[in-house]
C-alpha cells in the first residue's frame, strides 16, 4: 500500500514523477552497486482534465510503464507500492507538477520597477506564472486594473509595496483596489482567494482591515524591506505552502497524490530552479538554464550567486508555437531554415502544429522547421530574461563620470554573456533532438554565447524530478544529475566585439594524444572539433582583430584547457549578433555550410 | 487487443450530447430536472456586478483623507445617480464650495480615510443563458446552471472562431473537395449554417459575414488569413470570443484540405435541419473543440447518461494523418508494432501501420494520427 518511508530511513529507491500539462513523466532512481543511478523511465498522458479528472491515473499509468520495463512492482492496490522490500516497491515517491496550467499569480507593488518587480521575482522564483503585475504607477486607469483583476482569476495574489516604514497611502490604495475587484479563485470551489501580503510591515493593520474579510489573507515579511535589498525567501515559502494547501488540494486527484508523496509536491519550474542554483553553487560558476516546453519557456540564471527565473508564458513549441511566429515574425524564423520554402505553406504548418500540439516531425524538413522555430522561441525568451534579471532598481549608487556617460546604473542586466560559464538546455526539442549537435547549435544560435561557454542538455528531462529529490537527498540528486541527467555537449568559443570581414581568430589545439591542430578562421564560419569532456583539449585562441575578445581582453590570446562533450568544441566566428543574409539565394548556402560543419542532419536527406 | 490513446474528433450521427450551461456568477436557475427545453429557452440568469470606479474625492475637495467622512453626503451602500453630488465642503459663508459628483450611476462601495478614494460600483448587468440545444434538463447545478441532454448528430471541428450561434444547415459545396469563394455565398445564406468543402477563400468568408450567415464550416482555411480577418494573429488556440458575425469552423486544419468524406456526408444528410454551432476552441487545459450539434426528436433519456470511457486506437479503426507527409490522409489501422522505429527525421518513435487502401500501407508515428470517432 502507499506509504512514503524506508525502513531505518535509508532510502535505496525512489520513484519520481512530473505531472506536466500533457504528459506525466516517471523515472526510477535506484542505489546500485555503482552508486545512485536513474534506471528506467516511462510516461503517460496527464489525466487532470475531463473525462478522467484524476491526476493519479496518469501517475499510475506512467508508473506501470516503468514497472513493465524494470520488472519492479511499483503499483499496488491503486497506489504506489512502498517501501522497497527485496527489490519490489520503492522507498519513496516524490512528484512535481505543472498540470492544469501550473501556478498562476497576480502580483502588485507600489512602483512597477521596484516593489512590484521584487514581488514578481519572488513569484517567479517560486515557480509561478505571473499573469499580470499591478502598481500605483500603472499606466492603466484604476477601474481598468480592477476589471483586469476580476477577469484573471489567479490561484493567488502576492501584494507587496513600500519599504518598511515607507509609504502607507499607496499600499493601502493597492489593497483597496484588490478589495474592490473581489477576485475569485481559478478553480472555484467556494474557497476564498489566498492573498499574500509581503509589503510595508507598518501597514499590516490597514491591510487586514481591507482584505481579511474578502480573502484568505496571509502576512509575511516584506519582499523589499529596504531599497537596497530584497528578501524573497519568506514570500516564496508562503507561495509554496499555499500552492499545496489551496491550489493542489483543489485540483482533481491531488488530495490523493499528496497523501502518496514523501515530501511536498513542488511546482515544476521551482524544482528546476533548485537544480540550477545547486549547479552554480557547487561549481562556483555562472549558469543560464532553459526549459522549453509546449506552452511556455522558462529561463533561469545564476550570476554571482543571484538567482533569477522568468517564464515566457506564450513561447513554446506546440500550444504556443503560433505565438512564436507572431512575436518573432516569419523572416526571423525563415532565416534559420536551410532550404527554400513557400511562406504561406510554412504559416499553415505552424498553425497545424498549434491545433494538433502532440504531433512530432516525421520528415527531416519538418524537423528543420521546428528547430528553426525553437531558435526564435529560445532567443525571445532569453531576451525577456535578460531584461528582467537586473540589478535592483531604485538603489542609489555612487557613479563616476564614465558611468554617467554610459547612461547605465541600477537596472543593468545581471546576465553578462562574457561571464557566462555554462548553458543548460532542457525540454523536448532540446532533450529529444535526434542528434546532439542539433541541440548545441540551437542553443548557440539562440543565446549567442560570447568568449568561452560550456553547453549541456538534460538527457531525458529529469531536472524537475532531481530538483525535488535534492530536498530529500542532496547526494543522490547530485550523483544522478552528473551521471545520468546532464549531458555535456561541449564548449563554444566565440569572439565578442565589433567584427570586420577577413581573418578573425587563430585557433591552436593540442590534443590529449599530443597531436596538434591549427586553423585561422574568417568571419561567418563555424568549426566543430570532436573533443571529450575530460581531459579536454589545450587551446590557444588568438584574436586577429584588436577589437575582438575571446576572454583574455580585446586582441589578447587566451590559453586554457577547453572541455568538450558528445559534440565537442565549436568555434564560432559568425559575429554577435549572428549575421545572416536576408536574400534566400545567399542565406541557404551559408546555412548549409553551418549544418555541414556541425554534421547536424543526414546527408542527402530531404529539405 | 492492443490499443493506444490519442484524442480524436467526434463525427457521429447518433450521439448522446450533454451541454453544461453555466452562469459566469451565481444566479437563478429557471428550469428543473426533467424539463424539456428548446435551444433558445432561457435556463439561468444573473446580474454581473457593474464596473467599479475609484475616484479620489479627498483630492477633488482638497481635504485631508482622514476627515473625508465629515464631507460625504452619501455613505457606503447608498445608491447614487450619475452627476449626483456625493461629497461637498461647506465653503465660506456658502461660497467657494467644493463638490464631488458620482461618475456613474450605482452604489457606493467604499470610502477610504487613508487614501481619500471613494469607490462607486455601477449598476449590475443582467445576463441570461439559453439551453443552446433542444433537449431535456438532466441536472441542475444549484445557483449556477444546468445540464441539457439530447440525442444528436455531432460533428467536432479542429479549430474555430466566434461563439455560439444557431441556424439551419445549408450546403454551399457539392463535394468535400470544393473550394468556396464569394460566388458560392448568396443572400439565401442569411442566418444559415453554411457547409463548404476543402477550403474557403478570405473573400468567401467575408461574403458569408456580409450576408449574415450564422456559421461557415470548411475543411481548411489559411492560417495567415486569420490576421486579415481579425486584425491580429491567434498565437495560442483559445478562441470563441471573436466578434466576427459569422462563426467559422475548420474541420481538418490550415491549408486546403478536403473535408473528411464522413463529415461532409453527415452534414449533407442533415441539411435543412437546425443546428447549434460553437466555434470556441481551447487546445490546452481542458480541450474544447468547435462543434456542430443537430438534435433529434428521438426519445431523450431522462437520466444523465455517463460519458463512455475514452477508448484508444485499435486495429481496424479509421484514422486520419495529422502531420506531413500524411496530413489529411484517411486510412485503417492494420497493425500496432511494439518496437519503436527510426523515421525520416531520425527520431525514434512508436508507430502504427495504416492501410490507405489499394495496397498502400505505411508506418506512421502514433502521435501523428487521430482516430475518427464514430
Amino acid at each position: 500500500m502507499s506509504g512514503t518511508s524506508a525502513p531505518n530511513g535509508a532510502i535505496r529507491s525512489v520513484l519520481a514523477t512530473d505531472c506536466g500539462s500533457t504528459t506525466t513523466k516517471a523515472i526510477l532512481i535506484e542505489k546500485t552497486a555503482d552508486g545512485w543511478r536513474q534506471t528506467w523511465r516511462g510516461e503517460a498522458p496527464t489525466t487532470v482534465e475531463a473525462p478522467f479528472e484524476d491526476v493519479t491515473r496518469g501517475v499510475l499509468n506512467a508508473a506501470m510503464e516503468v514497472q513493465e520495463l524494470s520488472g519492479r512492482q511499483l503499483v499496488e492496490d491503486g497506489g504506489i507500492k512502498t517501501p522497497d522490500v527485496e527489490g519490489q516497491g520503492v522507498d519513496m515517491y516524490i512528484s512535481t507538477s505543472s498540470a492544469g496550467g501550473g501556478l498562476q499569480l497576480v502580483v502588485g507593488g507600489v512602483v512597477r520597477s521596484m516593489t512590484a518587480e521584487s514581488a514578481m521575482r519572488a513569484a517567479l522564483g517560486a515557480g509561478a506564472i505571473v499573469m499580470d503585475a499591478f502598481a500605483s504607477n500603472d499606466p492603466r486607469k484604476p477601474h481598468e486594473q480592477i476589471e483586469r483583476i476580476r477577469q484573471l482569476r489567479p490561484d493567488m495574489i502576492l501584494l507587496a509595496g513600500g519599504i518598511d516604514g515607507g509609504t502607507r497611502k499607496h499600499v493601502v490604495a493597492l489593497a483597496e483596489m484588490v478589495a474592490a475587484a473581489r477576485p475569485r479563485t481559478r478553480l472555484g470551489g467556494g474557497f476564498n482567494l489566498p492573498i499574500i501580503y509581503a509589503g510595508n510591515q507598518q501597514v499590516i493593520p490597514d491591510i487586514k482591515e481591507r482584505l481579511e474579510s474578502i480573502s484568505d489573507l496571509q502576512i509575511t515579511d516584506n519582499v523589499r524591506p529596504v531599497m537596497e535589498n530584497e528578501n524573497l525567501a519568506p514570500a516564496r515559502d508562503k507561495i509554496h505552502d499555499l500552492f499545496m494547501e489551496h491550489v493542489m488540494a483543489q485540483a482533481p486527484g491531488y488530495d490523493k497524490l499528496m497523501s502518496w508523496v514523501g515530501v511536498p509536491i513542488m511546482p515544476t519550474p521551482g524544482a528546476v530552479g533548485l537544480i540550477m542554483q545547486t549547479i552554480a553553487e557547487q561549481r562556483g560558476i555562472n549558469v543560464a538554464g532553459v526549459d522549453i516546453g509546449g506552452a511556455t519557456t522558462d529561463v533561469f540564471s545564476v550570476f554571482d550567486g543571484k538567482f533569477n527565473r522568468t517564464v515566457s508564458a506564450n513561447l513554446g513549441m506546440s500550444y504556443s508555437v503560433s505565438n512564436v511566429l507572431a512575436e518573432a515574425g516569419l523572416p526571423m524564423i525563415l532565416r534559420w531554415v536551410p532550404f527554400n520554402i513557400d511562406e504561406k505553406g510554412l504559416r499553415n504548418r505552424i498553425g497545424n502544429k498549434m491545433i494538433r500540439p502532440t504531433t512530432i516531425p516525421e520528415t527531416l524538413e519538418e524537423l528543420k522547421i521546428e528547430q528553426a522555430i525553437a531558435r526564435e522561441a529560445l532567443r525571445l525568451a532569453f531576451i525577456q530574461h535578460k531584461e528582467f534579471a537586473v540589478e535592483l532598481r531604485g538603489v542609489q549608487q555612487e557613479r563616476t563620470i564614465a558611468d554617467a556617460f554610459r547612461q547605465t546604473g541600477s537596472g543593468d542586466t545581471l546576465v553578462k554573456m562574457k561571464k557566462l560559464d555554462l548553458i543548460v538546455g532542457s525540454g523536448g526539442v532540446l532533450s529529444h533532438a535526434p542528434r546532439r549537435s542539433q541541440s548545441m547549435r540551437m542553443m548557440i544560435d539562440a543565446f549567442e554565447p560570447e568568449c568561452v561557454t560550456e553547453i549541456a542538455v538534460d538527457s531525458i528531462f529529469m531536472m524537475p524530478h532531481l530538483g525535488v529529490l535534492s530536498t530529500v537527498d542532496q547526494e543522490a540528486a547530485t550523483e544522478v544529475f552528473e551521471r545520468d541527467c546532464i549531458i555535456y555537449l561541449g564548449t563554444c568559443v566565440a569572439p565578442e566585439g565589433d567584427m570586420k570581414s577577413g581573418p578573425v581568430m587563430k585557433v591552436e589545439l593540442t590534443m590529449p594524444d599530443g597531436t596538434k591542430e591549427s586553423r585561422t578562421m574568417s568571419d561567418g564560419e563555424l568549426w566543430s572539433v570532436p573533443c571529450e569532456h575530460e581531459p579536454g583539449v589545450k587551446a590557444t585562441v588568438t584574436p586577429l582583430q584588436s577589437t575582438l575578445d575571446v576572454g583574455a581582453g580585446p586582441g589578447k590570446p587566451l590559453s586554457k584547457t577547453l572541455r568538450g562533450g558528445v559534440v565537442g568544441l565549436v568555434f564560432d566566428t559568425r559575429g554577435r549578433p549572428i549575421r545572416i543574409p536576408t536574400e534566400q539565394s545567399a542565406r541557404v548556402p551559408l546555412l548549409e555550410g553551418w549544418v555541414a560543419a556541425m554534421d547536424e542532419y543526414p546527408k542527402g536527406g530531404e529539405g | 487487443m492492443a490499443a493506444i490513446f490519442t484524442p480524436g474528433l467526434t463525427v457521429t450521427e447518433q450521439h448522446i450530447v450533454q451541454k453544461t450551461r453555466q452562469l459566469p456568477l451565481e444566479g437563478e436557475v429557471t428550469v428543473a430536472v426533467g424539463d424539456l427545453v428548446k435551444a433558445d429557452d432561457v435556463v439561468a440568469k444573473t446580474s454581473l456586478p457593474g464596473k467599479v470606479f475609484p475616484v479620489n474625492v479627498a483630492n477633488q475637495l482638497g481635504v485631508d483623507p482622514g476627515r473625508l467622512n465629515g464631507y460625504m453626503k452619501k455613505g457606503v451602500g447608498d445608491r447614487v445617480t450619475k452627476d449626483e453630488i456625493i461629497a461637498e465642503t461647506p465653503g465660506i459663508m456658502g461660497f467657494f464650495k467644493s463638490e464631488a459628483k458620482a461618475v456613474v450611476s450605482g452604489t457606493i462601495e467604499a470610502v477610504s480615510t487613508v487614501t481619500g478614494i471613494v469607490i462607486v460600483q455601477a449598476d449590475p448587468i443582467p445576463v441570461e443563458i439559453d439551453a443552446y440545444i433542444d433537449g431535456r434538463v438532466v441536472e441542475v447545478i444549484e445557483g449556477e446552471g444546468c445540464v441539457v441532454q439530447a440525442m444528436a448528430t455531432m460533428v467536432q471541428g479542429i479549430f474555430g472562431l466566434g461563439g455560439e450561434t444557431k441556424g439551419v444547415i445549408a450546403m454551399a459545396a457539392y463535394e468535400p473537395d470544393d473550394v468556396i469563394g464569394p460566388e458560392h455565398i448568396t443572400a439565401d445564406h442569411k442566418g444559415k449554417v453554411v457547409i463548404g468543402g476543402s477550403y474557403v477563400t478570405i473573400a468567401g468568408l467575408k461574403k458569408a459575414v456580409e450576408v449574415g450567415a450564422a456559421a461557415l464550416v470548411t475543411g481548411g482555411f489559411d492560417y495567415d488569413e486569420i490576421k486579415e480577418l481579425l486584425g491580429y494573429e491567434v498565437g495560442v488556440a483559445i478562441t470563441g470570443g471573436e466578434e466576427l458575425g459569422t462563426t467559422l469552423i475548420v474541420t481538418e486544419g490550415f491549408g486546403k484540405i478536403g473535408m473528411a468524406p464522413a463529415t461532409f456526408a453527415l452534414l449533407k444528410k442533415r441539411a435543412g435541419d437546425r443546428a447549434s454551432v460553437n466555434g470556441a476552441t481551447q487546445i490546452r487545459a481542458g480541450v474544447i473543440r468547435p462543434e456542430i450539434v443537430v438534435t433529434d426528436d428521438a426519445e431523450i433519456p431522462t437520466e444523465r447518461v455517463a460519458a463512455p470511457e475514452p477508448v484508444g486506437i485499435a486495429q481496424g479503426d479509421l484514422i486520419r494523418g495529422i502531420r506531413a507527409p500524411w496530413f489529411g490522409r484517411i486510412g485503417t489501422v492494420s497493425g500496432l508494432p511494439v518496437q519503436p522505429i527510426q523515421v525520416g527525421s531520425e527520431t525514434t518513435v512508436r508507430v502504427l501501420e495504416v492501410d490507405f487502401g489499394e495496397g498502400d500501407t505505411a508506418l506512421l508515428p502514433r502521435s501523428n494520427v487521430e482516430r475518427i470517432e464514430r
